[in-house]
C-alpha cells in the first residue's frame, strides 16, 4: 500500500468517500489511494497499530467494491472464474477467493459471501472497475451483477471489537470467523461478517452511506474504539502475513506461487474447470517455480517493496511488501523467492541503497492470528 | 547562534565554521513515527541539495539533503539506538550530523525562523 496509487495522466480526479469530512474532523491526514481521498493516519501509525492489537480499531474501507451477484446458476458461473468451492458455500458463510485470468494469474483477491438469495462479493478498491468489467464480460446473461454504491464498508478489528460492536448489534457476538448475517441498526438494513484484514478477531460492517457517520460516531464514543488509518491497516496485515493486491499479488502470479493454495478447494482440485487450471494444478502437484515467503530482517533498516533479494551474488527474487512491524518491534517483509529458497531458516540478503541486509525466510504470520473460529472456544 | 531553514525542511545551526543539521519539527510531524536513521559517515563530502542522510518512518524512506556544501565531521550516533529522538526532540537531541561550511555565502539564501514558519503555513 503506497500513499499514492494514481499513475498520473489518465487518472480520474480523486473522489471523496461518504466519511470524508468525518475523517478530517477526527484529524485524519488524507492521501490519495485507489482514486479516493483516504486517511493514512490520525494520531500516528505506530500508536494506531498497537491500539488495534490491544483494543478495537475502526477502519473505513468504503473504497472497496461491494458487488451483488444473483441469478440462475450463479454459483456455477462464479466457479468458472474463481478456484473456490462456491456451490458448497452455505448461506451465511463466506470464503476468501481469487479472480483468475485465463492463464491462472491473479486479477484480484476477494471475499465471497452466500447471502441466501445472492452472493455478496467484496473486491479491492484499486481494481474494482477492472473486476466489474471482467465479471460483466464473463458472467452468463442470466446472472446479474449489481455494484452497490449506496453502501459503505467499515471494519472494526481487535480483541475488544466484539464487545464494542455487540453494544450496537447484539447478534454480532454470536458469529464465528467467516460467518455473515444481515442485521438492522436504527432501522437501517446492514450486513455484518466476522472477518477482516489485521489477523485479529473483528468484523466488517456494510451499511447504507447515510448511516455511516452515526454508526462510526456510536463506535468511536466507546472507550475501546479509535479510528485507524490506512498506514496501520498495511502494517497490521503485513504482520498477519496477508498479501496486498497490486503489491504481493498480480496478474503474473498464480495462487500456488502466492502461497494461497488453501483458496483452491478440494473438489476444484479434483475437477478443475477454473481459469488456468492446468498451470495451477501442475504447480500444486510439482511445486511452483517461486513462492511468496515471509522474511525477518537482521538489524533495524527497513526492507521495502522493490528491494532485490540475493543469495550470494545471485539475484533470486524481490520484496513485494515490507516495513517496520510495530508489534514485532523490528522490520519484516514478504517477497518471492525460488522454490528451493522457500524454506524457513534459509538465509538471503535484501539490497537497500546498495547495502546487503541479511534476512531469513520465515513462516507467516509474523504475529499469530486470533480469529474466533467457534463460539465459546 | 543563528539557525537557518531549507525548503526541504532541514535546519542548520551555525557556530563559527561548523554547523549542526537536522530536520524540523514540521518535517518529523509529516513523517510520523521514525524507526531508522542513516547518517553520513565522518569525512563524507556533501554538496548543497545533495543526499546527505535517510530517515525512515513506519511508512516510507525519505532523503535528507545537505543544506550547504561541506564535509561531515560527526554523525549523531544516538539515532542508531534511538531513532525516535527525531520525533521527540527534532531540533535538539535529534540532530543528524555536523559539518564544516564550504561556502558561507550559501547560508544567505536560506530562511530564518520567521520566514520558515510562514513557508510552512502556506503548505
Amino acid at each position: 500500500m503506497t500513499e499514492t496509487e494514481q499513475t498520473g495522466e489518465e487518472a480520474a480526479p480523486t473522489a471523496t468517500l461518504p466519511l470524508d469530512a468525518w475523517h478530517r474532523a477526527k484529524g485524519g491526514r488524507m492521501v490519495e489511494f485507489a482514486g479516493y481521498w483516504m486517511p493514512i493516519q490520525y494520531e500516528g501509525i505506530m500508536a494506531e497499530h498497537l491500539w488495534t492489537r490491544e483494543n478495537a480499531g475502526l477502519f473505513d474501507v468504503s473504497h472497496m467494491g461491494q458487488l451483488l451477484i444473483s441469478g440462475a446458476g450463479v454459483a456455477e458461473a462464479l466457479e468458472a472464474l474463481v478456484p473456490g468451492d462456491i456451490s458448497a458455500l452455505k448461506p451465511g458463510r463466506m470464503r476468501y477467493s481469487l479472480l483468475l485470468a485465463e492463464d491462472g494469474g491473479i486479477l484480484d483477491d476477494l471475499m465471497i459471501t452466500n447471502e441466501g438469495d445472492q452472493f455478496g462479493v467484496v473486491v479491492n478498491g484499486a481494481v474494482k472497475w477492472e473486476d466489474i468489467g471482467h465479471l460483466r464480460e464473463n458472467l452468463p446473461d442470466d446472472v446479474t451483477l449489481n455494484h452497490n454504491e449506496d453502501y459503505g464498508l467499515l471494519a472494526l478489528q481487535g480483541p475488544k471489537a466484539v464487545a464494542a460492536l455487540a453494544r450496537l448489534v447484539p447478534e454480532a457476538a454470536g458469529l464465528v470467523f467467516m460467518q455473515a448475517i444481515p442485521a438492522e441498526w436504527r432501522g437501517h438494513p446492514i450486513g455484518i461478517s466476522r472477518s477482516g484484514y489485521t489477523g485479529e478477531d473483528g468484523f466488517e460492517i456494510s451499511l447504507p452511506n447515510e448511516a455511516l457517520e452515526a454508526f462510526a460516531d456510536a463506535l468511536c464514543a466507546m472507550d475501546e474504539v479509535k479510528p485507524i488509518g490506512l498506514g496501520a491497516r498495511d502494517s497490521l496485515r503485513l504482520e498477519a502475513g496477508l498479501p496486498l493486491y497490486g503489491h504481493d499479488l498480480d496478474p503474473a502470479t498464480d495462487p500456488v506461487e502466492a502461497d494461497l493454495g488453501f483458496a483452491i478447494s478440494k473438489r476444484r482440485r479434483e475437477e478443475g474447470g477454473f481459469p488456468g487450471a492446468a498451470r495451477i494444478l501442475g504447480h500444486l502437484e510439482d511445486g511452483p517455480p517461486r513462492k511468496r515467503v515471509g522474511l525477518t530482517v537482521d538489524g533495524k533498516l527497513p526492507v521495502r517493496e522493490g528491494a532485490k533479494l540475493f543469495d550470494g551474488e545471485d539475484e533470486i527474487g524481490v520484496v513485494t511488501s515490507g516495513g517496520f512491524a510495530p508489534s514485532v518491534g523490528a522490520p519484516i517483509a514478504m517477497g518471492y523467492v525460488p522454490a528451493g529458497h522457500a524454506v524457513p531458516g534459509k538465509a538471503v540478503a535484501a539490497e537497500v541503497r546498495g547495502k546487503r541486509v541479511p534476512c531469513t525466510v520465515t513462516a507467516m504470520p509474523f504475529v499469530p492470528h486470533r480469529y474466533v473460529r467457534k463460539q465459546g472456544g | 547562534m543563528p539557525r537557518y531553514y531549507t525548503e526541504e525542511h532541514e535546519w542548520i545551526d551555525v557556530d563559527g565554521d561548523v554547523a549542526t543539521v537536522g530536520i524540523t519539527d514540521f518535517a518529523q510531524g509529516q513523517l510520523g513515527d521514525i524507526v531508522f536513521v542513516e547518517v553520513p559517515d565522518t569525512g563524507a563530502e556533501l554538496s548543497q541539495g545533495g543526499d546527505a542522510a535517510v530517515v525512515e518512518s513506519v511508512k516510507a524512506a525519505s532523503d535528507v539533503y545537505a543544506p550547504v556544501d561541506g564535509t561531515v565531521t560527526e554523525g549523531n550516533g544516538q539515532l542508531e539506538e534511538d531513532p525516535a529522538l527525531v520525533n521527540s526532540d527534532p531540533e535538539g537531541e535529534g540532530w543528524f550530523f555536523r559539518m564544516t561550511l564550504g561556502d558561507k555565502g550559501q547560508l544567505d539564501a536560506l530562511m530564518n525562523a520567521t520566514e520558515y514558519k510562514a513557508f510552512c503555513d502556506n503548505l
